[in-house]
């Protein structure tokens, strides 16, 4: 038997044994590679450096009237809708999702904020406080079938768009509530389209909401165990529950909160628009994920900063409003998301290579 | 220590899926300090056997003993709160987070105060120093960064962070199952040094392997599956890697007294 053992221990003492396992190489890369690496460690600085350069450059061609407070203030109040609803697109794509339902979610909870106030004569705060709730049941119904029922997210979220999208024209019976009604008989209900000046700059509270939701699911994803536990799920749900994560809570309530952050959204559109209009709002589902995709997250899950996001949608608002001043068409707009969308992709599949 | 109660004792556990029994009236036994290999034939049911130790899946019949004491686990997270740890084949890591990050998978240190009480700040710079120590003490050292993704690492260098994350948070025993099946010799020789490393610290491991002569080499005894039960228990000093073999497959009768 011995020599049988000895046999074995011979040809493999062959390797040579001093060598180790996790010895971290010195990675030795060019500039390139470290560009490279860098961007794989801070995804959010390609989308980061596109805005700066697109400010930059309109800034040139248009001087002061484009880089006034006025205008980019402009831009921050025209992207507050898309940016709140990246967010929780943003959300979703980290486990690997995707949700169509988003717009949907965002306008039925502004119609339920709105005829629940005007219809029923329920004090303005409650209302609002009922569509958030509704927001946050249609995500926490979208979480279940994901999770439990285990249908694809892109399944039932396009179903989901449908329903609610129904729902909402069925419950409205497509009418249209007035702003100046809204703002005579409550007006908390436009709370987030309230507008203060600082020095020409032009800030409303929806504005705020949408840069302080960013950077608080920023450091919550970063800096808690929630927060790794929604990247650890996207990036493998089998391995995360393996090390001790629970995999469905962590869908759940990912799904749960992107419906509360649509339901806010919802909210801010009635500030934004000033009525609550059952048929506004149809191009957030597209906006968002055009937001999340040139802001660097993965549609593959577990990869990229939610700051992208904001970026992603700050670029798209940079591009519309400047192209505008320049009196370009509007399809030229289109034109060049469309390219920013598949240069995002490609970069994104480049960055990755870095783990090849 | 080979008087000591047994770590992992199972009396008679039977498991059956439908119309399959996975398990047949087979019994297990872990001591103190060992590193126990489980071999057997593809469907032999070693990793249903050892499944139902580890609260992957719940037995119909028999009991399982862990220091004497009676357990119904009923998942592997309760097995984990009580002190073990698996290495899966697949390693169970989130490539795209670092190595600190994926050795807290689902036991974040948070920091104390206010900044971990209400805003659940994780303790970064605990985690990482631990991270760091426990990666030394196996010697898989040189960290440059112990923020690295895991997708930067080798196929070795990930079982390595693997068996240190087992390592680091078991207190009664690890299972291991198939540590070596994907690596090539060089790396498969650090994974088996770092086994015998573990051992030396006194906690127990189970080895699941098809690898006969990475077996021999480390195991104290081995235990052999056959038709969903244990034939029989072998020192690697007392039988030859064919006779394993032989006895796996059913080529041969085990010796009257190493039958279990």
């Amino acid at each position: 038997m011995s020599q049988t053992k000895d046999g074995t221990e011979n040809f493999e003492s062959a390797a040579n044994r001093s060598d180790s396992v996790a010895e971290f190489e010195d990675h030795r890369r060019g500039v390139l590679g470290q560009v490279q690496h860098t961007l794989h460690a801070n995804p959010s600085l390609v989308p980061l450096i596109v805005l700066i350069v697109a400010i930059a450059v309109f800034g040139l061609l248009l001087g002061s009237k484009f880089f006034s407070p006025f205008a980019m203030t402009l831009i921050l109040q025209q992207v507050q809708i898309v940016g709140i609803v990246a967010a929780a697109q943003s959300l979703i794509i980290l486990t690997a999702g995707i949700d169509l339902s988003v717009g949907a979610i965002m306008v039925f909870s502004s119609v339920i904020m709105g005829q629940f106030t005007f219809r029923y004569g329920i004090p303005a705060p409650v209302a609002v406080a009922c569509g958030l709730a509704a927001g946050t049941m249609i995500g926490a119904l979208n979480g279940w079938l994901v999770s439990r029922v285990k249908l694809p997210p892109f399944i039932v979220t396009l179903g989901m768009w449908q329903i609610v999208l129904a729902t909402n024209f069925l419950y409205s019976a497509n009418e249209t509530i007035r702003s100046q009604e809204i703002e005579a008989n409550a007006p908390f209900l436009q709370f987030f389209g309230t507008k203060f000046n600082i020095g020409g700059a032009v800030f409303t509270v929806g504005v705020i909401f949408m840069l302080v939701l960013i950077l608080v699911l920023a450091y919550a994803l970063r800096h808690t165990a929630w927060g790794r536990h929604v990247y650890a799920v996207g990036d493998d749900p089998e391995a995360a529950g393996l090390s001790g994560v629970n995999v469905h809570r962590t869908l759940m309530s990912v799904y749960m909160l992107s419906g509360l952050i649509c339901a806010f959204a919802g909210w801010a559109l009635i500030g934004r628009i000033g009525s609550v209009s059952p048929t506004s709002g149809q191009l957030a589902n597209i906006e968002s994920i055009t937001a999340v995709v040139i802001g660097g997250i993965s549609l593959f899950g577990g990869r990229g900063s939610i700051l992208g996001s904001l970026f992603g949608a700050l670029i798209v608002g940079v591009f519309t409003l400047g192209l505008r001043l320049l009196g370009a068409d509007a399809q030229w707009t289109f034109l060049l998301i469309g390219l920013l969308i598949i240069a995002a992709v490609a970069a994104d599949q480049w960055i990755r290579k870095v783990s090849a | 220590m080979s008087d000591n109660v047994p770590i992992v004792e199972g009396r008679g556990i039977v498991k059956r899926y439908g119309h399959v029994t996975a398990i047949d009236h087979s019994d297990f036994e872990l001591r103190n300090g060992e590193i126990l290999a489980v071999i057997g034939d593809n469907g032999a049911g070693k990793s249903s056997i050892v499944k139902a130790i580890c609260g992957a899946t719940i037995p119909d019949e028999g009991e399982i003993l862990i220091d004497g004491k009676k357990v119904n686990f009923t998942s592997p997270t309760e097995a984990r709160d009580m002190g073990i740890e698996i290495v899966y084949q697949t390693l169970a890591m989130s490539p795209a987070l670092s190595i600190a990050d994926n050795m807290f998978m689902g036991r974040e240190i948070r920091k104390s105060g206010f900044m971990g009480k209400f805003l659940r700040q994780l303790d970064r710079p605990a985690m990482e120093k631990f991270a760091r120590e426990k990666l030394t003490e196996l010697g898989l050292m040189t960290v440059q960064s112990i923020n690295q993704t895991v997708e930067t690492l080798s196929g070795g260098q990930r079982q390595g962070v693997a068996v240190a994350r087992a390592a680091a948070f078991a207190t009664k025993f690890i299972i291991m199952d198939e540590p070596t099946a994907a690596l090539g010799v060089k790396e498969s020789r650090r994974v088996l040094e770092l086994i015998l490393d573990v051992k030396s610290r006194g906690i127990p491991i189970i080895l699941i392997s098809h690898n006969m002569p990475h077996v021999f080499e480390v195991a104290d005894r081995i235990h052999i599956h056959r038709l969903g039960k244990r034939l029989c228990t072998v020192k690697p000093g007392d039988c030859s890697m064919s006779d394993a073999v032989a006895l796996m497959t059913g080529a041969m009768e085990p010796p009257k007294e190493v039958a279990a």
